[in-house]
């Protein structure tokens, strides 16, 4: 069994201070973190590693005993996912203290080529996987806040608009794959509930092109709208996206098309027995009803 | 059927009668609601559960359904085993085409719950009975 | 036995169904809604499924026979209240039951029913051009 670990405990003073030192000289990102949070960080590491229960071996990373030390660096790498480091970053703070123990076993076992073979490759080994287990932790920690940034981009990308009692509209911009079409009909199909509304206009407006998948989805919309009692129209379908949807042979004759939103919103005012008008200027009268729509 | 993850706890549920898939829908919906399943997949999972718990009673003259957690790697699914030892399905490939249908139905309920899981299997042998097991995950 | 109430409102028939129904019911709703059509001569029915939370084929098609059977009977139905994910649900399982009329709620279903059923009768003039909602 390696002695590198009591050694270890023996020589904290000076294991800790040296491998402060090495991070000072890896670690040069100052903007993000500054010496003083850096040295605290090793030290509480340290004294984890310090204080493990007897019996566990640095041998042994997969035993109880280094379950502490495992949750402190996923913590540390989560935080550094967070703040910006890059996983080498992450991973050298780790790595740094590798040359300090290598120093120790030097100091200790010079004597002897074979012992000292044993515990350098005990403490090679043991700072490779504490590196890898926090590069794990660190990809983790950065798959959540890619995870969580999707989120809010489908959140923020179906914007649902009321713009009258009882009609809505849903501008789509950008490209849809199958994933964002879902989403967007769902908040579509919520947003009728939730405001009522009898009428619901898609423009499309804003979507460079529209594949057959993206096509079927928008069909299973109107078709599930329709099973609620509302009723959809597509406008601003665009040239191209008009020819893809023939080419592709795509069925849009039961589905309200309109060239422009505004011409929907017409339909849509038309529908629900409402009437635009111009208001007589000559009457003196405010214009209530929305012009040029 | 070919093991896509590790099953991690079951239930069993009877299925005699028609108030039997009323109870095969609760229980499936009480998975979904702890596996914290969206309200839209929610839905999914346990329509397809009433077609194939359906199933079951009227082509199978009864049988079972087995509820499971599986996991695979980081993804958790549930699944949905439905067996019966009733006649068996000839031609899985023509049962499985929208509008076939043997019974009263519309014949979507083999075709529909297929769309609505994420895997889909028919095990069956004429004379001996039928399995169909689906997936979907999370 | 195990029914679904039929409420009636003048010419029309009002079903709210609350319970998870199963097959046996859904048949028994059908047969008591088209006998109740015939003795109150009725002209309408509304069926609300607000409360449904999973809609299959099986209740699909026992809601689109009671709409076509009616329709012999001479009364409109008309299907209020699907929630979202059941019309997602019912799409994405190949049901569009295109012959159903449908509401977003009782209220416009009740509105449309008296637009279809009673505005022959009462209006002499073209559909209104009031603003009226």
């Amino acid at each position: 069994m390696s002695k590198l670990l009591s050694a270890i405990q023996q020589n904290r003073e000076w294991v800790l201070q040296d491998w402060v030192q090495r991070l000072r000289q890896a670690v040069r990102r100052r903007d993000l973190i500054s010496d003083r949070e850096l040295e605290s960080e090793a030290s509480e590491i340290f004294s984890v590693i310090d204080s493990v229960p007897a019996g566990t071996t640095l041998e042994d990373f997969g035993s109880a005993g280094w379950q502490p030390l495992k949750e402190m660096l996923a913590a540390l790498s989560i935080s550094r996912a967070t703040a910006g480091f890059t996983p080498s970053e992450t991973a050298i703070f780790v790595l740094s203290l590798k040359p300090t123990l290598f120093a120790l076993a030097r100091q200790n076992w010079s004597k002897d080529a074979n012992d000292l073979f044993v515990e350098v490759s005990v403490a090679n080994d043991f700072v490779d996987k504490l590196a890898l287990y926090t590069t794990d932790s660190y990809i983790h920690g950065r798959d959540q806040v890619i995870a969580r940034q999707q989120e809010e981009m489908l959140e923020l990308s179906t914007p649902v608009v009321t713009l009258w009692d009882g009609i809505v509209a849903l501008p789509l911009i950008g490209t849809l794959d199958s994933a964002r079409t879902q989403v967007v009909m769902e908040s579509l199909l919520q947003a009728i509930v939730q405001t009522n509304s009898r009428f619901a206009i898609i423009d499309i407006t804003g979507v460079p092109t529209v594949d057959t998948l993206v096509a079927q989805h928008l069909l299973k919309t109107i078709t599930a709208a329709r099973l609620m009692g509302a009723e959809c129209i597509i406008s601003g379908i665009r040239p191209q996206i008009a020819q893809t949807i023939v080419h592709l042979g795509i069925n849009l004759e039961d589905v309200i098309t309109k060239a422009k939103l505004s011409d929907a919103f017409r339909l849509a005012l038309e529908r629900s027995g409402r009437k635009v008008t111009r208001a007589d200027k000559a009457n003196g009268s405010v214009a209530a009803a929305p012009r040029g729509v | 059927m070919r093991t896509t993850g590790t099953v991690q706890k079951t239930e069993t549920v009877p299925i005699q009668s028609s108030s039997d898939v009323v109870v095969v829908r609760q229980r499936v919906r009480a998975w979904t609601t702890d596996m914290k399943f969206s309200l839209v997949e929610q839905t999914k999972i346990i329509t397809a559960a009433s077609e194939l718990g359906r199933n079951t009673l009227e082509h199978g003259g009864g049988g079972k359904m087995e509820l499971s957690l599986v996991v695979n790697g980081a993804r958790q699914g549930i699944q949905l085993c439905f067996s019966d030892q009733g006649p068996g399905i000839a031609d899985i490939a023509q049962a499985l085409k929208d509008g076939y249908s043997t019974g009263q139905g519309m014949g979507l309920g083999l075709s529909g719950s297929k769309r609505l899981m994420n895997e889909f299997e028919i095990d069956s042998k004429p004379g001996v009975g039928t399995s169909i097991t689906a997936i979907r995950w999370k | 036995m195990e029914r679904i109430p039929i409420l009636r409102m003048g010419n029309y028939l009002l079903v709210t169904i609350q319970v998870d129904m199963h097959d046996k019911l859904a048949l028994t709703l059908q047969d008591d809604l088209t006998n109740r059509i015939t003795e109150v001569n009725a002209k309408g029915v509304l069926i609300d499924i607000s409360s449904l939370e999973i809609v299959d084929s099986f209740i699909g098609r026992t809601l689109a026979n009671i709409a076509s059977m009616a329709k012999v009977l001479d009364a409109e139905t008309v299907v209020v209240g699907m929630q979202p994910a059941v019309a997602i649900t019912l799409v994405e399982l190949g049901m569009s039951l295109p012959g159903i009329r449908t509401a977003l709620n009782v209220e416009s279903g009740m509105e449309y029913l008296r637009e279809t059923v009673t505005g022959h009768e009462e209006s002499d003039e073209d559909d209104g051009d009031s603003t009226e909602d």
